[in-house]
């Protein structure tokens, strides 16, 4: 799928390693989403990433690489509530390390359908790989997008924007 | 408090402003611990968006004010003499305590670190912490004034854990310290770096008192700083050996046992470096050292523990210093300590010598802890609430988390305490936490619940340490 390439695309050079260690790792065992190409992703200033599909009804939601190299080691993800309507902006869930919790927010408006329920067994997916939205990715839920959700898509950041955010936010 | 869903990043990398934040509301609500928690309590006990709320927060009352008016900036914020060094090291530096102190290296994660240290060894940098010496012919009875200790008593080279009470006669605590007894008339006093502020306030005011009161013409005091002092903390399995190979004298560290110092001199860079004060003791749980040293000499003679090399010995920050800490079931001033909490609350009785248990003992507050000490049920006050440790099922509980009763059919859920520290536990691979419960409900094995984002968590009144300390106490006869 192309997450993969799209992780390594976004990663900046300090998480570049980790990303492609882990995906060799993985790659062999996993086939390649075919609908991903299809796929726009854009972030939130909070560090979620959503993947908008084609018929721009459905998601896939998640946190950014960056947000997941900064967390270090989670051990504990809290996953949204399936078939919950939220708001942007709501508390949906939230990820744990040792030193600290953090709320995963709703990038968008949209309603909750499915969740990756791998992540509480394996947390540790979303520090090796959080953006990718196949099996054993580190993606959180799934979604429905309806007319509000899909405004609330427009005004988020693309992922050139989203560096340049996460590099200025740096300083 | 600010609003709980701003942007999240940004709050992370200011961590001060929000953490200062945090801790005030935490005291705020605190107080009253069994009163008026649920208004103030479901906002605490949200996470802030992801990179949010650190554990490490700022921790003393000056700060706290300080920062409601306006976040100190980067600037105000002082350098310990290993700044240079966390730098070339990786360090990941947060403001805490009024310095710039890494919370992590780039060589380790939080948890990798943790587990360093209780299977090889680390070193962390402590010298943001106040180093005091206090002396004169008053000394340990000066000291006996403001604390429960028997510092008359305190054996030349020994230290104890010791508390400054406070100044309203209520029992509070107004710090936390470790005071080594040097000399008769010599004392090394170690105060936190959150207090500094509110400590020389303290102590210049007392000492000023004692100093001119009638028949202390006699017993003068007089307090010096060792400003821009190291002090690191040596801590782990290795860290006897690794002090052994430094040593530039023949000492018997199998002989300084835990609670225990020695003045040595140290190899560095060709030089020999010291005398250096160095303590049996720490933070972690683990058999380690505290080593004061001079300004110049800091960072040689940090780069020559270092030089152990890689496989025995780590940079350990903040972030490991705190989890390590909750692992031994040590308080942190802030957290499970404040001025509305006493010794005997917070289970440290153990601090207050028989001798000095009487309610005409002289400290302040001595009246109070006479009476707590004394058990309801044998016609004392005790107290209505204890540090208890928990075990939580699910989700870490944190800093402000609400304990519950445990939510049966039929029965009312009512308020029992609140969580001042947890986290997930690299040990023990379980959450650990610590808080203040409701008296009678503070035995091992009592079943509560505590409340994560607004959720019921199963939740174990558990003894502490929650991993076993390995203070060396001297080699147990078989």
């Amino acid at each position: 799928m192309a997450s993969i390439a799209r992780c390594l695309r976004a990663a900046r050079p300090s998480a570049f390693a980790a990303v492609r260690s882990s995906v060799s790792r993985t790659v062999a065992a996993r086939p390649f989403s075919v609908t991903a190409s299809n796929e726009i992703r854009k972030y939130t200033k909070e560090h979620e990433w959503i993947d908008l599909a084609a018929d721009k009804k459905t998601g896939v939601i998640g946190i950014s690489e960056y947000a997941a190299k900064a967390l270090g080691d989670l051990v504990y993800v809290e996953l949204p509530e399936e078939g919950r309507t939220v708001n942007k902006g709501d508390a949906i869930g939230a990820v744990e390390s040792v030193k600290s919790a953090a709320d995963i927010n709703a990038p968008v408006s949209c309603k909750i359908t499915q969740i990756n329920l791998v992540l509480e067994e394996k947390p540790g997916n979303l520090n090796q790989v959080p953006e990718d939205d196949s099996h054993g990715g580190g993606w959180i839920a799934k979604v429905q997008v309806d007319e509000q959700g899909l405004q609330d898509f427009e005004a988020l950041m693309d992922s050139e924007q989203y560096n340049e955010f996460t590099a200025t936010e740096e300083h | 408090m600010q609003s709980t869903r701003s942007s999240a990043l940004s709050r992370a990398l200011s961590t001060a402003v929000r953490s200062h934040r945090h801790t005030a509301k935490r005291y705020s609500s605190s107080i009253a611990i069994l009163s008026q928690r649920r208004q103030s309590l479901p906002q605490q006990q949200q996470p802030h968006g992801i990179l949010s709320r650190p554990v490490y927060t700022p921790i003393s009352r000056n700060q706290i004010r300080h920062a409601s008016t306006a976040a100190p900036s980067p600037d105000d914020l002082q350098k310990t003499p290993l700044y240079d060094l966390h730098l070339a090291h990786g360090g990941k530096m947060v403001p805490f305590g009024g310095f710039h102190m890494p919370v992590q290296y780039s060589s380790l994660g939080v948890a990798q670190s943790h587990l360093f240290t209780r299977s090889h060894a680390s070193l962390f940098d402590v010298s943001h912490m106040v180093q005091r010496i206090i002396t004169g012919p008053g000394a340990a009875a000066f000291l006996e004034r403001i604390t429960p200790s028997d510092c008359k008593g305190l054996e030349p080279h020994k230290s104890t854990l010791s508390a400054f009470m406070t100044l309203d006669g209520k029992g509070g605590i107004s710090d936390d310290t470790i005071i080594t007894k040097l000399a008769e008339e010599k004392f090394y006093v170690v105060t936190n770096a959150g207090c500094r502020e509110k400590d020389n306030m303290y102590i210049d005011r007392e000492m000023a008192k004692w100093n001119t009161e009638m028949g202390h013409e006699n017993l003068r005091v007089k307090e010096e700083q060792l400003d821009g002092w190291g002090l690191v903390a040596l801590q782990g399995p290795k860290a006897e050996e690794i002090l052994q190979g430094v040593l530039a004298e023949e000492v018997d560290l199998k002989k300084l046992l835990f609670g225990g110092s020695v003045f040595a001199t140290v190899k560095y860079d060709g030089k020999v470096g010291g005398p250096l004060l160095i303590s049996r003791g720490g933070y972690t749980g683990e058999d380690g050292f505290e080593i004061s040293i001079p300004p110049a000499e800091t960072v040689g003679i940090t780069e020559a523990f270092l030089a152990a090399g890689p496989e025995k010995i780590q940079l350990a920050g903040l972030g490991a210093r705190d989890s390590l800490r909750l692992e031994a079931g040590m308080c942190l001033y802030g957290h499970e300590l404040h001025d509305g909490i006493t010794p005997v609350e917070a289970g440290l009785s153990w601090i207050i010598p028989k001798e000095r248990r009487s309610e005409n003992a002289g400290y302040y507050g001595a009246d109070v802890i006479a009476k707590q000490l004394v058990p309801r049920s044998k016609g004392g006050a005790g107290v209505h609430r204890r540090r208890i440790g928990l075990l939580v099922e699910g989700a870490p509980a944190r800093d402000g988390a609400e304990i519950v009763s445990r939510s049966e059919d039929g029965k009312e859920v009512v308020s029992l305490g609140t969580v001042t520290s947890g986290c997930p536990s690299p040990s023990l691979g379980k959450n650990i936490a610590m808080g203040y419960i409701k008296d009678g409900f503070h035995k091992a094995g009592t079943e509560v619940d505590v409340l994560v984002r607004g959720r019921p968590r199963k939740a174990v009144v558990t003894k502490m340490p929650f991993v076993p300390t390995k203070y060396w106490k001297g080699i147990t006869p078989a």
